[in-house]
């Protein structure tokens, strides 16, 4: 661990037991999908067998006789949602194409759309009721495939549909006035690629490919609501975002705001799949209908088709560099398939995907092409670990090609403050080129491979990291600890961080301050448990409040000691008189004189924090491949990332191992399936195959804490980026292990026979 | 149409427990929606993630496997019966200690199974404890801290703190 | 005077230029100016109805995300861009 920038903290940088931990080991804490309360009723979901097809109609009236059924709603039930763009958190969607998502009007667009949902005494007798209703459907042929759906002979999945040429990905842009499956189209540039092409020594140029991946969250999703009689909504779930959420409840109900309340329990994974929408419309819609709290969860099967998983692309990458190593243009192309609405995160792919260089000369043309598959969701960097795919494996190849160490050359031309990224926007401080120093300095660079077949690779990555307003308030307590209440789901750990920070402020013990995660009516507006922005935004809010509350504070103490606030300051945890020295109270001392000094204390704040700050990670990875089964086994594992200033080191740490493992899941093994009639074929962990603990080393870290300028902790967001590098650096260390560059993901044991027979020049 | 229901008697965390269950209905099904037992997690239902497990007259088995009428007669462990009213257990310490959970849904299915383990084996090897919990699943951590929690529960049990 | 870049789809409004020059102490004064310059940006940018700009889109000034108010404030010689809003996945 390096460190650069550290502050000398008390409470932050240490290792309490979080503050959830109790429940969480002995199963006391209670999930989403543990919810029960009285009359609850279960929901199912009847989903479309067909990738793409025409409803006709739909029967239910054997399921509604079917005893214990209480009511069917379907997509006809549900008012139709405007077609407009509205801003969601820091990104923005289409709520009709989030409304016929939730629910299918007069298309299906992939196998697993949901159709109907049924709501029944018990979930057996639910799903029983699946199986009566009748769905007369109107098969069409699927699009199946990015490429494909751009070519002008294939099926328009949104017969209006026409090409957008777009900024943004969902500005109105310029539209084409072209039918098509591609949504939009956008681009990115920077200076004059021609020239810088013209100015390379060598340019390497390839075509990538990466399957459909999802989160993999083990608890599945799920929701009850209760449609009260008084017309408020009640939702008890799992979530990455309960404002938005209700948010997007009402505008699909067409209820108002302040009528929906969204209870978020314990969220067992989520990874940026449980920020939309799924089951709480139906719930709600059948709560309404039968007067009950209606309790729906989807099966395993369910999960893989019918909620976001991350998109499948189609991608060519060229770069090229001068004989000396540095790196003079870049062109990219990107097709990302969307899923059955617009919306794929090829944009922030296009984003990021050169963007740990100093670059002067890039293109990036990004297409965002519908396809009859699942929605895509945002999956941790979403976009960022198929698009860094091939940046990473044709930087390897340049790196050859010049004679330059893989990590030296990227060292070489690694992005410092002040340089601009692809779109123009400067680099603000960052750790950048200190990881990949500490990499280098580190015992696994200088470590033997240690025999045949062994091979190392690196890559690097970058995730911009999201703001978002944040709520909190505290109440002092009497025996001076301090009841803390925010509004983030907490995924990993963060109400911890959290209490850590208001801890630090006090000059108390991380124990002393009681953390609690609020509904919607009880904290004010929340952003996203997501775009690795929890820590640092409600660090600010956690400010804010402290603050506040110390000057009240100072106050009482001026009271008792008969002076003026502005004679009292406060450090380390203590009142002090600035005339007076002797005259000192603890935090805790205050705190139980609170009552007879004005009464009690507790402060609320919201903000909308900005000076976010950029994660870059540099990842290093030894492999050993067998030959003969194309197996890949992960020897070693090195992740350097600029983590900011850490909080609770070990959730920190915990964030960089847990995407690296994620990352080498996308790598070597997971991909959707699908048949030529768009049915995924593996839906199931049996055959959806993630990693097991089997399957990994340890995963080594190298934490540099360069503290974001920008927060009064110092904090940058860490959480999500280190799923990116893994999918180059296991491609280059493989390349390295046998000679064969792998250009289509998973880099799975059959492909990777497969290349070493074309490579020995035993084609079949 | 719901068939009729059988009565179980079991022994479930060392007291003896009775429950109606239909006979398509899976231990985990009655532990979770008709016990209200819900540190026992579903995450995948067909026996691929172990989410689910608990412990069954002394073998870790994956409860969305068992039948609920299979229980008759059975000693059951859930992760409800691991903490005793002196503490909790040196595995489920070991786990807070090192920090290996994230969102936690596994780590209920992972206490249990180390469990079973380091009553047979109390100085398994790193290697050991990967393959003993390979049918565990985690999506959040990565599996690093989980082993060296492992290793920590066994040094405590050991009495070698 | 504020460098305002021109996102690159729209660079065919300004003639292909990465940047451009534009007075103005405000987002709206500064996106009103260049869409005076180079018509068509007001329209690209702005949603009219909200009196904001477009959702999708964050105003970023010398490298912070600021949002898409338009009364916030521009200062001499600073950098503004207009760029995709991007959140992310935890």
């Amino acid at each position: 661990m390096t460190t650069a920038n550290k502050k000398k903290y008390k409470v932050i940088g240490t290792t309490p037991i979080r503050h959830d931990g109790a429940d969480k080991v002995t199963g006391r804490a209670i999930y989403g999908i543990d919810f029960h309360t009285t009359g609850m009723l279960w929901g199912k979901i009847l989903r479309s067998p067909h990738a793409h097809a025409k409803i006709k109609s739909i029967d239910a009236s054997k399921a509604l006789a079917l005893p214990g059924v209480h009511a069917v709603v379907t997509g006809k039930d549900m008012a139709v949602a405007r077609d407009i763009e509205v801003e969601a958190g820091e990104t923005s969607l289409n709520y009709m194409h989030l409304s016929d998502n939730v629910m299918a009007r007069d298309k299906v667009l992939y196998k697993g759309h949901a159709v109907a949902a049924v709501a029944a005494d018990t979930q057996h007798i639910a799903e029983e009721a699946l199986d009566l209703i009748d769905v007369d459907y109107e098969v069409l042929t699927p699009v199946l495939n990015g490429r494909e759906g751009m070519k002008a002979d294939v099926p328009l999945i949104h017969p209006e549909q026409t090409t957008k040429i777009m900024a943004f990905r969902f500005d109105p842009g310029t539209d084409s006035g072209e039918k098509s499956n591609v949504a939009g189209r956008s681009q990115l540039k920077l200076g004059d690629i021609e020239a810088g092409f013209k100015e390379a020594d060598f340019i390497v140029e390839r075509e990538y490919t990466t399957s459909w991946v999802h989160q993999g969250y083990i608890e599945a999703q799920n929701a009850t609501a209760h449609w009260n009689n008084d017309d408020n909504i009640t939702v008890w779930n799992s979530s990455q975002g309960t404002f938005n959420q209700r948010q997007l409840m009402a505008e699909i109900l067409k209820h108002p705001v302040s009528q929906i309340k969204m209870v978020p329990l314990e969220i067992g994974g989520g990874f940026g799949g449980k920020i939309p929408v799924y089951l709480e419309i139906p719930a709600a819609m059948l709560s309404k209908k039968t007067g009950h709290p209606v309790k729906m969860t989807m099966t395993r099967t369910e999960v893989f088709e019918g909620t976001g998983p991350a998109s499948a692309a189609q991608m060519k990458a060229k770069v090229g560099a001068t004989k000396d190593g540095r790196i003079t243009a870049a062109y990219a192309e990107l097709v990302f398939e969307a899923g059955a609405f617009p919306g794929s995160a090829v944009g922030a792919g296009a984003q990021g995907m050169f963007t740990a260089y100093n670059i002067e000369n890039i293109l990036i043309d990004g297409y965002d092409v519908v396809v009859n598959k699942p929605k895509s969701a945002a999956y941790r960097s979403p976009g960022t670990p198929q698009a860094c795919f091939p940046a990473e494996a044709v930087i390897d190849e340049l790196a050859d090609l010049v004679g330059m160490d893989p990590l030296e050359f990227r060292m070489k031309n690694a992005a410092k403050e002040g340089d601009r990224r692809a779109d123009g926007v400067q680099h603000p401080e960052m750790g950048n080129l200190e990881c990949m120093e500490a990499l280098k300095a580190s015992d696994h660079y200088k470590s033997d491979l240690g025999g045949p077949n062994r091979g190392r690779g690196v890559a690097s990555g970058y995730w911009g990291n999201a703001g978002m307003p944040a709520s909190c308030s505290i109440a002092i307590n009497g025996d001076g600890t301090v009841s803390l209440a925010e509004g983030s789901p907490d995924i990993g750990g963060s109400r911890t961080s959290i209490a850590m920070m208001c801890a630090e402020a006090f000059g108390i013990a991380a124990e002393d301050v009681h953390p609690s995660i609020k509904d919607t009516d009880s904290i004010g507006y929340q952003g996203l448990t997501a775009g690795s922005s929890t820590t640092l935004r409600n660090g600010w809010a956690v400010y804010e409040v402290t603050n506040q509350a110390i000057e009240l504070i100072k106050a009482r103490a001026a009271r008792l000691w008969e002076t003026e606030p502005e004679n009292v300051d406060f450090a380390d945890g203590v009142f002090f008189s600035k005339a007076e020295k002797e005259l000192k109270l603890t935090f805790k001392e205050m705190a139980g004189k609170l009552m007879e000094t004005g009464g009690p204390i507790s402060v609320a704040a919201s903000v909308a924090p900005r000076g976010a700050g950029p994660s870059f990670t540099t990842h290093m990875v030894d492999v050993e491949v067998d030959p003969e089964t194309g197996k890949v086994d992960i020897l070693r594992y090195t992740a350097a990332q600029d983590v900011g200033t850490m909080i609770h080191p070990d959730y920190v740490e915990g964030q960089v191992q847990g995407g690296a493992v994620q990352g080498i899941g996308w790598a070597l093994n997971e991909e959707y399936f699908f048949n030529d009639k768009g049915a995924m074929l593996n839906a199931s962990y049996l055959d959806y195959r993630v990693p097991t603990m089997l399957d990994l080393p340890m995963i080594d870290t190298i934490l540099v804490e360069h503290a974001n300028p920008n927060h009064p902790f110092g904090v940058r967001g860490v959480a999500e980026i280190s799923v990116v590098p893994p999918l180059g650096a296991i491609a280059n260390a493989i390349y390295a292990a046998v000679g064969v560059r792998m250009r289509d993901l998973p880099m799975a044991p059959h492909k990777i026979v497969k290349a070493l027979q074309e490579k020995n020049g035993k084609t079949k | 149409m719901a068939a009729e229901k059988t009565h179980v008697r079991t022994t479930l965390n060392g007291e003896a427990t009775e429950y109606l269950c239909e006979p398509n209905q899976s231990l985990l099904e009655v532990l979770r929606d008709v016990l209200l037992l819900t540190g026992t997690k579903e995450g995948c239902n067909d026996g691929n993630c172990g989410a689910c497990t608990v412990n069954m007259d002394g073998r870790i088995v994956d409860s969305c496997l068992v039948l609920g009428v299979e229980a008759e007669g059975s000693d059951i462990l859930t992760i409800e019966g691991v903490a005793t009213p002196e503490g909790l257990h040196p595995i489920q310490q070991a786990f807070l200690e090192n920090a290996a959970l994230q969102c936690g849904i596994c780590t209920p299915g992972f206490i249990v199974a180390s469990k079973a383990l380091l009553e047979k084996e109390p100085n398994p090897s790193e290697a050991r404890i990967r393959h003993w919990l390979a049918g565990n699943l985690c999506r959040c951590t990565g599996y690093d801290k989980i082993v060296k929690a492992v290793v920590a529960a066994a040094n405590t049990m050991e009495g070698k703190k | 005077m504020a460098t305002v870049w021109i996102p690159t789809p729209y660079r065919d409004l300004v003639g292909g230029v990465e940047t451009v020059t534009v007075a103005g102490s405000t987002v709206r004064q500064i996106t009103r100016n260049l869409d005076t310059a180079h018509p068509g940006f007001w329209e690209r940018l702005v949603d009219d109805e909200t009196d904001r700009i477009r959702a999708g889109v964050s105003v970023i000034i010398n490298g912070v995300v600021v949002g898409t108010a338009l009364h916030e404030p521009v200062g001499e010689n600073d950098e503004v861009h207009y760029l995709p809003a991007i959140a992310g996945g935890a």
